[in-house]
């Protein structure tokens, strides 16, 4: 083994890392670029190698439903953006929170849930709970102490988003992961909206990270998938997570978290929950993103900037009932946003029209350079009626925790000059008025 | 406990994964499920020369089991140890009796004191860590599982191992 002249590791910035982190040059082409392997399979070495990559003793490509190595680049690019210690990547975001939550769930269990959450994860926990015979409780994330006081002996994990969508709840992150840790249970945070650059859960005190990477990590709507970053720090040998630490049937009686130490929870995620389920991400997808996240920083100052421009003067509009943005000032959520999110609250918020529902939908049909869809993070403008759209499955009730009115208006700020999206909803209160 | 991190040093770990060609394992378990037993596995397909301590058993993984290090009739250039934290601290004064190369203790062999009678005995000291994803992290295939290896380069690597 050659000693390759290695220098001294360097604790890199993060735009640094956001073109570089697991895109080393590929050791037997010297492409610069992550080639999209774009392939089911590969060949063994021998038989006694691939014996070794099906034990995990070896780490080796076997099948790309459960490890691809363009993946893998995304992954830990991901990962590292994060400051976990590794990541798996999934089909979609749905895929990814269904695997996570697949691999530490029992019948039985329980979860305690921000009930400010995206419509499609409101609902995904209500089905997949009820098939799997696992309780669930939501509770205003607002307060730390109605996360404390939803525990129950059988809670297993708490799941809730940085940023929550589309009421723009800013998550007190560490004294919830504080009191998750209280109960030996791991806190699960969905930071899709803040991205790595505006916030790192982990840092906070998060043991799992979940993302929709067809959100802003991607950057461009051009693909769906998801990931799964791991802290690394939780010990799954506590005792209330037999699931991880006891051998596993599901793979010849090898106990992850022994083995494999604090990788264990991703091991036992990709090598038994992503091979079952078999929700992989495509190796294309992968590039994709990859490519986003090269300018993740700077698309994520613009964002920022054009959103705190927008919410400010939608503020000043008569015919605004309210904007809820936790990057304005009076916002409730001020607090934490400094805390956590001192780079910005993000490009996705809300606003009221005064006049309701049908005024809703009146608005959306005047806008141009908007795009009426349902999606956010994308680098074109877009916009959305949540009542009537995402979060339809909800009743009133549940609209209402998750902070959505019938005249309620969703916008992802994309990166454009700001000053024609005002021109564009200029016009559209032009067709209410 | 935290582990300080002068036991877990970058330049350290890459030394002695380049530099070392015996690499003898405390408490190595013939059982093919035990996390001891992934490593001498990797160890040796990697190219060291794996020599298992383990007085229970005269023979793993096809290599001679010797009962102590004070038993093995060559150079140590790696004592790897996969033992309670507190039988690490009289293997660390063996390792420095037979002029070891370096101590790592495996992922939770936490011992401050071992450490300090390793490092005052001239060897280098890795705390808290597993030699096979170290070896994976810097000169293998462990970013193929997505893991963070923190290794962030520009350069042409030579073909992974």
């Amino acid at each position: 083994m050659q000693n390759p002249d290695q220098k001294p590791l360097r604790s890199f910035g993060f735009h640094t890392r956001s073109v570089h982190a697991g895109a080393r040059p590929e050791p037997n082409t010297g492409a610069r670029a992550v080639p999209i392997f774009q392939t089911s399979s590969y060949v063994f070495e021998d038989p006694e190698s691939a014996a070794a990559y099906f034990n995990l003793q070896e780490y080796g490509n076997t099948y790309s439903r459960i490890m691809n190595p363009t993946v893998a680049a995304f992954e830990e690019r991901v990962g590292n953006l994060e400051g976990g210690i590794g990541a798996v990547a999934f089909a979609s975001g749905l895929a990814a929170q269904s695997a996570v939550l697949f691999t530490l769930l029992n019948p039985g269990d329980h979860v305690v849930a921000s009930a400010a959450l995206y419509g499609g994860t409101v609902t995904q926990l209500k089905h997949l709970f009820r098939k799997m015979s696992v309780g669930l409780t939501f509770v205003d994330p607002d307060s730390p102490e109605n996360w404390k006081a939803a525990l129950a002996d059988e809670t297993k994990l708490l799941f809730a988003e940085t940023i929550g969508n589309p009421g723009g709840n800013v998550l007190d992150i560490e004294p919830v992961a504080g009191i998750a840790h209280g109960h030996d249970i791991p806190l699960v945070v969905d930071n899709t909206f803040a991205t790595p650059y505006l916030c790192r859960p982990i840092d906070w005190g998060a043991d799992i990270v979940v993302h929709s990477a067809t959100k802003f990590l991607g950057g461009h709507g051009t693909s769906i998938g998801g990931v799964v970053v791991d802290s690394g720090e939780f010990d799954w040998s506590n005792g209330k997570f037999p699931v991880i630490s006891d051998p596993s049937p599901a793979y010849h009686g090898l106990a992850f978290h022994e083995t494999f130490g604090g990788y264990g929870y991703l091991m036992k995620l990709r090598a038994e929950t992503l091979r079952d389920l078999g929700s992989a991400m495509s190796p294309f997808n992968a590039f994709l993103f990859m490519q986003g996240i090269e300018t993740l920083p700077l698309r994520m100052e613009r964002h920022v900037a054009n959103a705190v421009t927008l919410a400010d003067w939608l503020r000043g509009r008569s015919e605004v009932a309210a904007v809820r943005y936790a990057g304005l000032d009076d916002s409730p959520y001020s607090t934490s946003r400094a805390k956590y999110l001192p780079k910005g609250a993000g490009a996705v918020f809300c606003f009221d029209l005064a006049a309701g529902r049908e005024a809703g939908q009146e608005f959306i049909r005047g806008v141009e350079l908007f795009s009426h869809l349902a999606n956010v993070g994308d680098a074109k403008s877009l916009i959305i009626h949540p009542a009537s759209t995402t979060h339809r499955q909800l009743d009133e009730e549940e609209l209402a925790a998750a902070g959505i009115g019938p005249g309620t208006i969703r916008l992802s700020v994309g990166i454009e000059d700001v000053d024609d999206l005002i021109w564009d909803l200029e016009a559209a209160f032009a067709r209410i008025a | 406990m935290p582990v300080s991190r002068e036991y877990q040093e970058p330049e350290t770990i890459q030394r002695i994964l380049h530099q070392a060609r015996t690499v003898a394992i405390v408490g190595l378990s013939p059982n093919e499920l035990r996390a001891s037993n992934f490593v001498g596995f990797y160890a040796d397909r990697h190219g060291y020369e794996v020599i298992p301590v383990n007085p229970r058993e005269d023979e793993i993984m096809g290599f001679r089991s010797y009962p102590s290090l004070e038993d093995i009739p060559k150079t140590v250039d790696v004592v790897d140890v996969f033992r309670d934290p507190s039988a690490a601290i009289n293997i660390a004064r063996q390792a420095v009796a037979v002029g070891a190369g370096a101590l790592w203790l495996q992922f939770g062999v936490i011992s401050d004191q071992a450490a300090e009678i390793a490092r005052a005995g001239g060897l280098d000291v890795v705390m808290d860590r597993c030699f096979k994803i170290e070896h994976a992290r810097y000169i293998g295939r462990m970013h193929w599982l997505g893991f963070n290896t923190r290794v962030i380069t520009g350069r042409r690597p030579a073909h992974l191992l």
